[in-house]
């Protein structure tokens, strides 16, 4: 025995070799369950058991309505709304709701999350009717008074559902990243020198800057839902984010507008303001792709 | 990403989408080597996004790499290893300015130039911010460079486990690749390389409450420790004192820096009046804080029995308005509180873990071409202790090196000796109450000391990716129990057990939950039967890292009895240099964990430093 842990006696140590053995001989040692099929029946009864006692003991609960699919399971191949009822404790935002659902009674129910503090973006959902990230939504401010009755939690709207409420972000990420999405100015100091940037230009560019890719703008905008092609309001805004960082050049910026200035770039925006609504990470959303519109006309002038 | 095979090679593979998977990946794409990420969550999802404090480098007249070092060494408790720490501050400056050459949005200066503020443990204010959203920013800037350099991508794409050869001596196993799941269409396809780079980040969701996200649950530690690498200082984990507790949300230090009381249930200010902390009181050192937030709860003097209020009231509307406006912003939205109408509840939160999968300065581990970097390596700068703003330079400095190293420039040959082969003494008289590691006739996964058996690469590969495939095979058809009640067991344990105060016989009971979780773990199955976005399997596979993880971070505490940095042991209240100058390393050893020690490296470039009181 190599180890220098103290091992209590009856423990026996023949797995490596046991394990060893079958791997040499090619054989699967992935066995069945070690509780037999009644203790595996019981032991689940009796979580759901836990989940029911927690629900009955609760002040409060809240029920949610979540949109359920999946391609691949023929009861959940025709889209539905399950309902969940969930234990509410203060502070609770719609995510934690989401998990304790998923924990406690499906474990199938397929949501992105990750950070629990809005910023990772995974977790733009259609909640009650709006974009929102469910970690940054409280599930008491869905209700006018007290907490609500019940919370309608969907998909993104306007993207393809992958399963439950999981959408494909390939369209959006392809988007953001044909407007060039990268600081190009070659021509940086040597060594130790920083570029100088002003702090006025810094705070210009600043709400630009705090975008976390949730994609809840491009779900709420009814122009992007109409034209697959249109670069939507995350990618002008990231090409905001570059064209007015004066650390990049002139011949740069110019550039970077011809690319927002093509037939699905800027020129589409209607000003609905509703990706500005949305945004939960306050980005000026439309003031800014009025502000390329406005650089695209000088630009035009100067070589008109 | 999408691609249909179940095969694919690249010369450098890079685990992670952080901020040290991002670096490394640039590193090897700038040395001609053809990389690719492969990642669970989409590079901008990662944790890194979530960094606010910033990024100490020592760039300005006046201050210097080496004091940054003095003080990062002091900050390490003297268990930082030197060669690591010299190279994290010497290179620092170079690597932030690299950001901010790839237009990194740093807070400005009046003349232009990019800011820096004064930080816990520092004697200089070298960290370098970009507003409240540091980490953020220079996740978003390095992945622009990788979407500008054409690195592939494999996003959410879970990498179950690596593909290692089965050399009895982890010294001499070489690694071929890893296996990885494609979230999306369900497939499980191999990846074939020259060398991997673990940047897998934190594992907190090992504790029941955490700043870490709910995708840091020490993946690239489990995988690393089960391919024979040892885990480095596991016992060293950073609790924070002022984090939310519905979510773990960090309120930083700001505060009570600008002034915020802390009170317990009775309303007494129990830092001075119950003798905690008589001169710093608020401003005492993260560790300080909570322990005594914790001993007020667990003395019956906490609010609902579970946190303590942290005030800010008294500051004034145009105050908090003015300089803690963010920290409104995160009461409201993650606790429902507004600070400025109610004290803020708060209670201590796992936040880093400062051990991990040991390397040497090139970010190389014991077994050949495969190197860690960033939050789940321990190369070891931090020691027993992280400064804050020194995790993000860690990131650019040690992810470049490895992905340098990796891609075959020559780094040099490294001071710091790894593997089991670097031992200085064994452990021989560990009191554990159960057996730790893998239970008797286990699953394979359980015991993959090294993976296949074949030698030639691509056969090493092939057989992970055939053993992984039966892994998913049987999870996903047997009929059996759910993980969510393991994995919440088992944060509930670590946190009552492992967590700031620490004593012998707690933790032997760890041990036993520990154990008790592997063996429920035993039973699991997944009840969703569909291959599409499948994230049962996912969690399910998370949780039997999680159970690794912790047991290293147990065994770790119980062998170590002195009180140094972040670990507290209550039969044992001073440092003890004589006998504790030294790296704990626990070896998974084929199932039958073994525990080491190796010697601290206090001896820098120039000079030998020597320990002394951490007092500040
Ligand atoms: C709230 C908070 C504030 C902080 N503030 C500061 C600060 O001000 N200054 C500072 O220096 N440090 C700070 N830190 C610490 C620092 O941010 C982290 O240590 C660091 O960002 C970790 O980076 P990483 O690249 O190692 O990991 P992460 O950024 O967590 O990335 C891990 C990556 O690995 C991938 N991954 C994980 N498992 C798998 C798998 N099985 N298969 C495939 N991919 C996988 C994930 O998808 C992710 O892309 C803070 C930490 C927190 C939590
Ligand atoms: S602009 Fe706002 S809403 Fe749109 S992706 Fe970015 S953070 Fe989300
Ligand atoms: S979970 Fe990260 S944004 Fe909501």
């Amino acid at each position: 025995m190599s180890t220098g842990i103290t091992k209590p006696e009856e423990e026996e140590e023949t797995e490596s070799q046991a394990v060893g053995a079958a791997r040499a001989a090619g054989e699967s040692a992935y066995g069945q369950a070690r509780m037999d099929e009644s203790e595996i029946d019981a032991a689940n009864e009796a979580s759901q058991r836990r989940a029911r006692r927690a629900v009955e003991d609760a002040d409060r609960t809240v029920e949610l309505k979540v949109f359920r699919y999946d391609p691949e399971v023929p009861e959940k191949e025709e889209p539905r709304f399950d309902s969940f009822t969930v234990p509410f404790a203060k502070g609770m935002t719609v995510l934690d709701a989401l998990m304790w659902a998923r924990d406690h009674y499906d474990s199938s129910l397929t949501f992105r999350h990750s950070c629990r503090q809005a910023v990772c973006g995974s977790d733009a959902l259609f909640v009650d009717g709006k974009q929102r990230l469910g970690c940054k939504t409280q599930v008491a401010d869905l209700a006018d008074e007290g907490i609500p009755g019940e919370v309608r939690i969907e998909p993104l709207p306007h993207a393809e559902v992958v399963k439950d409420l999981v959408v494909d972000m390939e369209h959006f990420y392809d988007q953001m990243e044909s407007v060039e999405p990268y600081f190009q100015d070659e021509d940086t100091p040597d060594g130790l020198n920083e570029q100088r940037q002003s702090r006025e230009n810094r705070e210009k560019i600043k709400m630009s800057t705090r975008c976390i890719w949730c994609g809840a703008c491009m779900s709420s905008c009814n122009i992007a839902a109409g034209n697959n092609e249109y670069l939507g309001p995350a990618a002008i805004n990231k090409a905001y984010r570059f064209a007015m960082d004066e650390r990049e050049g002139e011949d740069l910026t110019e550039h970077r507008l011809n690319i927002i200035e093509q037939e699905h770039g800027v020129w589409r925006c209607q000003t609905q303001f509703s990706c500005t609504e949305v945004c939960p990470k306050d980005i000026p959303l439309t003031e800014h792709i009025q502000a390329l519109k406005r650089e695209a006309v000088k630009k035009n002038l100067k070589f008109w | 990403m999408t691609n249909n095979a179940t095969m694919h090679e690249h010369d450098v593979i890079v685990v992670g989408g952080g901020g040290a998977g991002l670096r490394a990946a640039i590193a090897a794409e700038e040395e001609g080597a053809d990389v690719a990420i492969v990642t669970k969550l989409h590079p901008v999802r990662s944790h890194t996004g979530a960094a606010e404090g910033g990024i100490n480098a020592a760039l300005r007249d006046g201050d210097d790499p080496k004091d940054h070092a003095y003080d990062t060494m002091k900050g390490s408790d003297y268990l930082g290893d030197a060669p690591a720490i010299e190279t994290l501050c010497e290179t620092s400056p170079e690597e932030t300015i690299q950001l901010e050459h790839w237009g990194m949005p740093f807070s400005r200066e009046e003349d232009g130039r990019v800011s820096q503020r004064p930080f816990g443990g520092l004697s200089f204010p070298r960290t370098t911010y970009a507003g409240a959203e540091t980490g953020h920013h220079l996740l978003h800037t390095m992945y622009e460079q990788v979407v500008k350099r054409g690195v592939t991508v494999y996003d959410e794409f879970y990498v179950m486990d690596l593909a290692v050869t089965d050399h009895p001596d982890p010294d001499e196993r070489e690694c071929h690749g890893c296996i990885a799941y494609n979230i999306k269409s369900g497939d499980l396809v191999g990846f074939k390389a020259d060398g991997v780079i673990l940047a897998t980040g934190g594992d907190g969701q090992a504790f029941d409450h955490t700043t870490n996200a709910v995708a840091n649950t020490g993946d690239g530690l489990a995988m690393a420790y089960r391919a024979g690498v040892p885990v480095e200082d596991p016992e060293f984990v950073q609790f924070h004192p002022t984090t939310l507790p519905s979510t773990g949300v960090l309120i930083s230090e700001g505060v009570r820096g600008e002034g915020g009381i802390l009170y317990n249930s009775e309303g007494e200010r129990f830092l001075f009046e119950r003798g905690y902390a008589n001169n710093d009181g608020e401003l005492a050192s993260r560790d300080v804080v909570a322990r005594a937030e914790l001993t007020e709860v667990s003395e019956g003097r906490g609010v609902n029995d579970e946190y303590v209020d942290l005030d800010m009231r008294h500051l004034g509307e145009e105050r908090i308005v003015d300089r803690l406006e963010n920290i409104l912003h995160l009461a409201e939205d993650f606790e429902g509180v507004d600070g400025l109408e109610e004290p803020m509840p708060v209670k201590p939160g796992q936040h880093y873990h400062m051990g991990g999968i040991e390397t040497d300065e090139n970010g190389e581990t014991c077994v050949s071409g495969l190197y860690a970097a960033g939050e789940c390596a321990c190369v070891s700068v931090h020691g027993s202790n992280r400064l804050g703003g020194n995790a993000l330079p860690e990131l650019i400095v040690f992810g470049a090196r490895a992905g340098y190293d990796a891609a075959g420039r020559d780094l040099g040959e490294a001071r710091i000796d790894t593997g089991p082969g670097a031992r200085s003494e064994t452990e021989t008289d560990l009191d554990t109450p159960v057996s730790p590691g893998a239970l008797d006739g286990a699953e394979p996964d359980a015991v993959a000391d090294g993976g296949a058996l074949a030698t030639n690469a691509e056969a090493v590969v092939e057989d992970e990716l055939r053993r992984q495939r039966e892994r998913v095979e049987t999870l996903l058809e047997r009929d059996g129990i759910n993980h969510a009640e393991i994995r919440s067991d088992l944060q509930d344990a670590m946190t009552e057990f492992v967590n700031v105060f620490r004593e012998k016989e707690g933790l032997q009971q760890a041990l036993e939950a520990i154990r008790d979780c592997r063996e429920r773990y035993q039973n699991v199955a997944v009840a969703d039967p569909s291959r599409t976005f499948n994230t049962d399997l996912l969690h399910t596979i998370e949780t039997r890292n999680l159970i690794d993880v912790a047991e290293t971070i147990t065994l770790g505490a119980l062998a170590r009895d002195e009180f140094r940095g972040a670990h507290w042991r209550k039969e044992h209240q001073e440092r003890k240099d004589d006998e504790w100058l030294k790296h704990t390393m626990i070896s998974w050893n084929g199932g039958d964990p073994e525990v080491f020690y190796t010697d601290v490296i206090l001896e820098g470039e120039e000079k030998t430093y020597e320990p002394k009181i951490r007092s500040y």
